[in-house]
């Protein structure tokens, strides 16, 4: 593929063109924060973590959907980006009811890990403590508003992947679920096929296997990036 | 049907009209509808069968002529006499009087009851003389169920110059030249949009109108397809020779009924003259339409949310680019355009780009159509040219504000817009003048508030209509907005302090900046604009209440 | 140099942090060589004097926390929300989803333990509690925070060690950043 020159936080680079600043960036050890990207799924640009300033745009872009032009002059590490890296943050805690201090992924989540990378101490938004609902029915999985961020990569590897369509988003704004067929209990559900493929993809505490305890279930998201690659290898 | 037989068909129409002495308009927009104008339409038909005349007075049922408050409206043509507030027992003294023995009522004429001296040609009075329709010229004169009322009034000549005499790239320089800009808010110019379309190779475009009007207080897309539905399908089927697409989709918002059911009259009509359909006029060009209708998200009136909820999906919007123009629906190239933007381009082919674009000011061409609503005696829709200062429009058109109160401020573009001050009454009302006062033109509803309207709660309204509505996809928009609305109604109640109102503001930017599509872009206008000239009046609502005071720091 | 006051207290919360505080073990003696400790739920002491250090551990969930912590932030240089329920009311935040009544009703009247009979408890002496649980910030301005579910011996010692030696403790420099 043609190469093309960017320049990325001060440094030339030739890069090759077609591919998004996300990739780019991740093949020249440039870190983008990330929540709900996950390699091997489509990319929605939705959790805004990623924005990067590009000169002669006046709008912030995703890194993760935004394709590199040449000679394009991108910034990823600016003051303001960091601000709002932080304020994302902040809004993702303040949104549902997260207490790590009972939660089966405390210490291998994302979104604390995010957290520490953003350096963010306290939320100052005052939380919502929205009423969510803790979905127990399927036999293995347990399904868990409290600590979902809306990030919908069950939703992608659902219908990308696996193919069953199971899941899915209802409703609009801070009141947007995630359902599981068309808003059924998850243990009812007819396109589920209990790959356990959401439960790995999702970044928090929000799907996870029933027979854990507190802090003790560590998910590899890995295994989906894997897995397509896998595929396209066979195709 | 190929262009003679259309032409045959005006003919005949015309020849059919002149037999009449008078054509009496009962208009049926929506808003007259809701004060009784369908009654009142068929005493009128029945008193004119009673009367034996038929064959001198025509009675059509139009769509809206513009001072929707003062509906009922009946307009008597060819005297552009217009009577307000007609109701079932007005009806035998207006047949008596203005149309037998030729003698005006008084009483009953437009603005009676606000004017000194209403004006019996209501076309004098300023509410209409300082009004230049275009996008409006038929709308209320005409019968929107009737497709010859529109062929009459030159309909499909400009599709049919297009098609003959025209090429799709003259077609694109004539809108170029006529720098006609999207009427759906952001104000992009058309005739660049329809380029990009144009260049694209691809086996299939797509053009699809933008009806999904949702902001509070604007009824402008509605109006004309409910007045006009066919001058916007000539529009739609003119860009789609123009880019090179086979396909059109209307998205009309399901909350106009209406709207949708006139359109697709209207498709059906145009289909059965073969003005859609395979080989339209005679000519090698094919093209149909269909109507999608909105399901009560104001988010699909964005541009890649309307794409997405046409495909069958969600409607979310996604980011850009890509742009539509290059991959939109089913990713194919396709041209998004406003209704008011299709519904201006037959004009512009029949009368040239040079004609449209000398109208307005230089960088803002042509007309406007806006909805007055709120505080203002003559509250409706109105089409003026760019350009024309805030003060003309309410003072002169609208009639100022009513009761002796005083006018406080000036909010344009719904949710997405921003308030305009007193002291800025005379800024001339064109896409950069208002964007220069951190407003935007929008999509053209205007609504004026008066000094008893409180702006905190104003920016509140607003924000809560932009928090029920944002989709939830991004962060910025499906939290920021809540938290924001949550501060606002802290301060309105008297619970704010200081570090809420830094909060809000700190908030707001972010949400503007970092939010994927544009109704997050937009959803802080109203607070920061209400915050750019009436902070005042969020300083007074905080109490002293706030938290004892201390370090900062952590 | 005089011996600067610090005072620990402890609002609606578990009193781990306090159980962690313990945990700094031989280096108290670090922070005795700087610092007095006037206030602790384990010293008796009736008054909460004017400090220069207030480490504040858990939530605010009752009028008299309120009040209580008002008074705090007035007589305290500086103030330290202490543990995640401090911060972000954690575990007893979790009633915030819920009315007060029900809480309330669970608790004293429909839990089996009650055999159905219990009764409301009524009294003026006694607090009342919120209708949501909200951590310290949102009452009064807080200076620094210490998260964790406890926090860490170590990272509580590193922002005493630093605030009695009149530096700014920074969690996310140091990378001491721990939720839960």
């Amino acid at each position: 593929m043609a190469k093309i020159p960017v320049n990325i936080d001060g440094k030339s680079l030739e890069v090759e063109s077609g591919k998004t600043i996300l990739e780019v960036c991740k093949a020249n050890d440039i870190e983008i924060l990330t929540m709900c990207h996950l390699e091997g799924l489509g990319d929605i640009g939705a959790c805004r973590l990623c924005l990067v300033e590009i000169e002669g745009i006046n709008k912030l872009l995703p890194a993760c959907t935004t394709k590199v032009a040449p000679n394009q002059v991108i910034k990823t590490k600016t003051e303001k980006l960091k601000k709002y890296q932080k304020i994302t943050t902040e809004l993702f805690f303040a949104e549902r009811n997260h207490v790590c201090a009972v939660c089966v992924v405390n210490g291998n989540c994302e979104l604390q890990d995010l957290g520490y990378k953003v350096g963010m101490t306290r939320v100052r938004f005052p939380y919502l403590f929205p009423k969510c609902e803790v979905d127990t029915s399927h036999p293995w999985y347990v399904m868990d508003h409290n600590r979902c961020i809306l990030c919908t990569r069950c939703v992608r590897v659902c219908g990308e992947v696996e193919g069953s369509y199971n899941w899915g988003v209802m409703k609009r704004g801070v009141a947007a679920r995630i359902i599981s067929d068309f808003n059924t209990p998850w243990g009812e559900s007819i396109t589920c096929t209990s790959c356990s493929k959401c439960v790995n993809a999702c970044p928090t505490g929000a799907i996870w296997p029933k027979a854990v305890v507190q802090g003790q279930f560590k998910k590899n998201p890995k295994m989906i990036t894997e897995l397509v690659e896998k595929r396209k290898m066979h195709l | 049907m190929n262009r003679q037989e259309l032409r045959t068909i005006a003919d005949q129409a015309k020849t059919k009209q002149a037999q009449y002495k008078h054509k009496v308009c009962v208009c049926c927009g929506a808003g007259c509808i809701s004060s009784g104008s369908q009654a009142v339409l068929e005493k009128l038909q029945e008193e004119i069968k009673t009367r034996g005349m038929e064959n001198e007075i025509e009675v059509v049922p139009s769509g809206c002529m513009g001072p929707c408050n003062q509906g009922p409206l009946v307009k008597i043509q060819p005297d552009q006499t217009i009577y307000q507030r007609v109701t079932c027992e007005n009806i035998a003294q207006v047949v008596q009087s203005q149309l037998i023995e030729k003698r005006p009522i008084e009483e009953l004429l437009l603005f009676a009851d606000s004017r000194p001296k209403p004006f019996v040609n209501a076309m004098e009075d300023p509410f209409y003389k300082k009004q230049l329709k275009i996008v409006l010229e038929n709308c209320g004169d005409i019968n929107p169920e009737v497709i010859e009322d529109y062929i009459v009034c030159d309909g499909y000549k400009a599709l049919d110059k297009a098609l003959f005499q025209m090429s799709p790239e003259e077609v694109i320089a004539e809108i170029k030249q006529s720098r006609l800009r999207g009427r759906g808010g952001a104000g992009f110019p058309t005739g660049i949009k329809w380029e990009t379309v144009h260049k694209y190779v691809a086996d299939q475009k797509y053009v699809i109108c933008n009806g999904d009007e949702g902001d509070p207080g604007a009824f402008m897309d509605r109006s004309v397809l409910e007045g006009n539905p066919h001058r916007v399908l000539e529009g739609m089927a003119i860009a789609g020779y123009a880019v090179g697409a086979s396909k059109g989709y209307a998205y009309i918002r399901g909350e106009y009924p209406l709207a949708i059911k006139r359109f697709e009259l209207a498709i059906k009509q145009a289909r059965k003259l073969g003005i859609l359909g395979v080989n339209i006029l005679g000519s090698p060009f094919s093209f149909d339409v269909e109507v999608r209708i909105g399901a009560g998200a104001f988010v699909c009136g964005e541009e890649t949310a309307l794409v997405a909820s046409i495909e069958g999906k969600r409607g979310t919007p996604r980011p850009r680019p890509p742009f539509p123009a290059e991959s939109g629906l089913w990713n194919k190239p396709t041209l998004i355009n406003n209704v008011e933007t299709l519904a201006s381009i037959a004009p512009i082919i029949n009368r040239g780009g040079q004609w449209y674009g000398e109208i307005g000011t230089p960088k803002s061409a042509g007309t406007k159509v806006l909805a007055l609503a709120g505080k203002i005696k003559y509250s409706g829709l109105i089409e003026v040219p760019m350009g024309m200062t805030l003060r003309e429009i309410v003072f002169d058109i609208g009639g100022g504000v009513p009761d002796g109160k005083e006018f406080k401020a000036a909010q344009t573009g719904g949710p997405s817009g921003g308030c305009i001050p007193k002291e800025h009454l005379d800024v001339k009302v064109d896409y950069e003048s208002l964007v220069s006062l951190g407003s935007i033109m929008g999509s053209g509803g205007l609504i004026i508030m008066d000094e008893t309207s409180n702006m905190v709660d104003v920016a509140r309204f607003f924000m809560e209509f932009c928090m029920d509505e944002s989709c939830g996809k991004c962060v910025p928009c499906r939290v920021g907005t809540k938290m924001l609305y949550d501060l606002l109604c802290k301060v309105c109640n008297g619970q704010g302090t200081r570090k809420d109102l830094d909060m809000l503001e700190e908030l707001a930017i972010y949400v503007k900046e970092a939010s994927l599509c544009g109704l997050g872009m937009s959803a802080p206008n109203p607070l920061v604009s209400t915050l750019r000239y009436f902070k005042s009046e969020y300083e007074q609502q905080i109490t002293k209440n706030a938290a004892v005071q201390g370090g900062t720091h952590g | 140099m005089t011996k600067k006051r610090i005072a620990t207290v402890w609002l609606g919360g578990c009193s781990g942090c306090h159980m962690s505080l313990l945990d700094i073990d031989e280096r108290i003696l670090e922070v005795a060589k700087l610092a007095d400790i006037v206030k602790c739920p384990i010293v008796d002491a009736k008054e909460f004097p004017e400090v220069d250090v207030a480490l504040v551990e858990g939530s605010v969930t009752s009028d008299e926390h309120w009040r209580e912590l008002e008074h705090i932030r007035k007589n305290s240089k500086v103030l330290v929300s202490l543990g995640d329920c401090a911060l972000t009311t954690n575990i007893t935040g979790m009633r915030n989803q819920l009315a007060k009544e029900d809480v309330l009703n669970c608790a004293y009247k429909d839990a089996i333990s009650n055999d159905k009979e219990g009764k409301m408890p009524k009294h003026w002496v006694l607090l009342n509690l919120l209708d949501k649980v909200v951590p310290l910030h949102e009452v009064v301005s807080v200076d620094y925070v210490i998260p964790g579910c406890p926090p860490s011996a170590d990272t509580i010692f590193y922002v005493l060690f630093e605030l009695l030696n009149d530096r700014v403790p920074d969690l996310a420099a140091e990378r001491k950043l721990k939720y839960g």
